[in-house]
């Protein structure tokens, strides 16, 4: 087992709120680590042969060469979260690149942890060489006082090589004033496999993101997955987008998303640019308490050989379902549970059996709040 | 309220009287009266459209039928305004005919949360019934007719309801699987005990009878337009209606 460095000043509470997103501080079920506290880099390391997980800083010092992943797959001027981040004298975030054919079995951590009202910024850049596998956990989360003002900024550049595969597991727990502007694209070659898992539970103020992966190379294939609820007061706009630009290639964008009274875009496009290729988006909404789920499912087929294909649906629980199970001796509110647990169930292709796993806890953890 | 499995004055089990229901603003039964004794297993007969789903359903409280005059009591208890999961726990136990899909939701899942049974004790329950193999699927999604029914028979079996409402429960059920639905219904009422020991009783919707080769029952009843219209053996009220269909029997015919 791996030691790392863990800021003494993490409270309890602080320490609580990484677990929820996935953070193992321990490091028993991680191969590597990054974690940030607000704009201090706390540690990053891997101790898999072939995987080097470095801050940003470091990586540019290190790798000239890097300069080709650096603001290439995400444009500096695209909109101010983009300009605010490329003007930053010293850059934040890590690099993640796994090396020709290497591979965890073990997910690498990254933990963005903001304590106080501030902009924290990052720029992430991950490199799966070719034919190599990376797996990774990305918790963001904010310490429980942490109000007004508090805002992410996260700029992450994938590069997913010739038959490399990258899974991102992304667990949010921010708080009721945090707002929240991912900024990521991912850009997939040949036989290349892109996972992008987004889970949030916890209340925040704005999320606002629509990642892109463009499949550039043959039979690359890109999964996003969504699982969301929006609180009162939250206000989600999500979105992913895939354009399938070369032969063979696909992607499935599924997104699951609830309201407790809050708002939740549910944003989705995929472009199939050249012939041999398929798309499939399936958005399903549930209303609990009056708010918001607005779908936008945008297919784009541009060839007459492109498979493309969209289902969203919204609506509340069926009395009928929750019936069903209340004649097998379940309250109504167990019920009720049950069957939300079951709609925020998706199991993901491809997804390591850690992953699934702590992104079924993430669900759980939330699900007594039901 | 007598918690289930410990009512024994010996006497009834479920008391249906002057009961009329409606389902959004319409009547459908009219004056339903009907007692099934602990141990009794009684066959409800009639014509499509008669009624029969609707009383089943309004004995066990779902939402939508609405008691509008009569009572139904059960253990001694009026029930009429409990919910649904109430009367499970009291001991009611119901097969669905079409029961919904639950995404995400895993058979093994809800049998866990409807018994608290073990994994191995659900293991065993489910190989009785041939459907260990759909113990990890979720509930009723791509299911067949028979592996509907046996997938209900199952949720049934774990569940041990001393009181036991089947609806239809060999419609959509082919040769194989209607002996396999059988035993097991019949281990559901006790059919293997002698008939001074037997505890459970049920309340059977059936067109065909082939369910009473694996049941011992007590009394028939017809359903025409909302009313019993007349009582008897179940096994001859059946054969006249193959023989010569409800439109024959004279009561319904009133
Ligand atoms: N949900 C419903 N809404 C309106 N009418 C209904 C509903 N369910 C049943 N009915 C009516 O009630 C009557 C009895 O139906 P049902 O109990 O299903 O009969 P059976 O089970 O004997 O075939 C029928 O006329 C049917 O159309
Ligand atoms: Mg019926």
């Amino acid at each position: 087992m791996q030691k790392v460095d863990v800021p003494g000043s993490l409270t309890p509470d602080d320490r609580d709120r990484m677990a929820q997103v996935g953070i193992d501080l321990a490091m028993t079920t991680r191969c590597g680590s990054y974690l940030q506290l607000n704009q201090d880099v706390a540690h990053a390391t891997c101790s898999e042969t072939g995987i080097e997980v470095m801050s940003i800083a470091d990586a540019l010092e290190r790798y000239p060469e890097l300069e080709k992943n650096y603001w290439k797959v995400v444009q500096k001027d695209k909109d101010d979260v983009t300009k605010h981040v490329a003007a930053q004298k010293n850059p934040r975030g890590y690099v993640i690149i796994g090396r020709k054919g290497s591979k965890n079995i073990l997910p690498i951590q990254a933990c963005l942890y903001l304590g106080k009202e501030q902009i924290q910024h990052v720029h992430n850049i991950i490199i799966a060489e070719e034919d190599a596998e990376l797996h990774i956990v990305s918790g963001c989360a904010s310490a429980r006082h942490v109000g007004r003002g508090g805002a992410h900024y996260g700029i992450s550049e994938f590069y997913v090589g010739k038959n490399a595969k990258i899974s991102f597991t992304m667990i949010h727990t921010w708080g009721e004033e945090i707002e929240v502007y991912p900024r990521s694209a991912a850009l997939l070659s040949e036989g290349a496999t892109f996972l992008s898992n987004y889970v949030c539970m916890q209340p925040v103020k704005k999320v606002q993101m629509y990642p892109t992966a463009t499949l550039s190379g043959e039979r690359s294939v890109a999964r996003f997955s969504s699982i969301v609820i929006a609180s009162p007061g939250s206000s989600m706009d999500l979105g992913s987008r895939a354009i399938l630009a070369a032969k063979g290639a696909s992607a499935e964008l599924i997104t699951r998303a609830i309201t407790r009274g809050g708002t939740i875009i549910s944003r989705g496009e995929i472009q199939g640019k050249v012939d041999g290729t398929r798309g499939h988006l399936e958005c399903k909404g549930l209303i609990l308490k009056d708010g918001l789920i607005h779908a936008i499912p945008e297919i784009h087929g541009e060839v007459v050989g492109t498979e493309l294909s969209h289902e969203a649906a919204v609506g509340k629980i069926a009395q009928e379902e929750i019936e069903y199970l209340m004649a097998r001796g379940l309250s109504e509110e167990e019920a009720t549970a049950t069957i939300i647990r079951g709609f925020l169930d998706v199991k993901i292709q491809g997804l390591p059996d850690a992953l699934q796993k702590q992104i079924d806890a993430a669900i759980d953890a939330a699900e007594s709040g039901f | 309220m007598f918690p289930r499995g410990q009512y024994n004055p010996g006497t009834v089990m479920l008391d249906i009287k002057d009961l009329h229901v409606e389902i959004g603003g319409k009547e459908i039964l009219h004056d339903i009266n009907l007692q099934i004794g602990e141990g009794e297993t009684h066959v409800l007969m009639g014509p499509n459209g008669s009624g029969k789903s609707t009383l089943l359903m309004t004995i066990m409280g779902f939402s939508g039928y609405t008691v509008t005059q009569g009572s139904i009591r059960f253990k001694g208890k009026e029930i009429n305004g409990l919910p649904v999961n109430e009367r499970a726990k009291m001991g009611m136990g119901i097969m669905f005919q079409r029961p919904p899909t639950i995404s995400g939701l895993k058979l093994s899942k809800l049998l866990t949360a409807a018994s608290g049974e073990t994994k191995e004790e659900i293991e065993k329950y489910a190989k009785a019934v041939n459907m260990e193999r759909f113990l990890d699927r979720d509930i009723n999604k791509g299911f067949s007719g028979g592996e509907i029914k046996r997938s209900e028979v199952l949720q049934l079996s774990v569940q041990h309801p001393d009181f036991v409402m089947l609806d239809e429960p060999e419609s959509g059920v082919d040769l194989e699987n209607i002996s396999l639905i059988g035993a097991a219904i019949g281990r559901l009422l006790d059919k293997d005990k002698h008939i001074v020991h037997r505890k459970k009783s049920g309340l059977i919707i059936t067109h065909t009878g082939f369910i009473l080769d694996y049941i011992d029952t007590n009394q028939g009843h017809m359903m025409c337009d909302g009313m019993i219209k007349c009582h008897g053996a179940a096994r001859e009220m059946l054969k006249e209606i193959r023989e010569r269909g409800y439109k024959e029997c004279m009561e319904c015919r009133k």
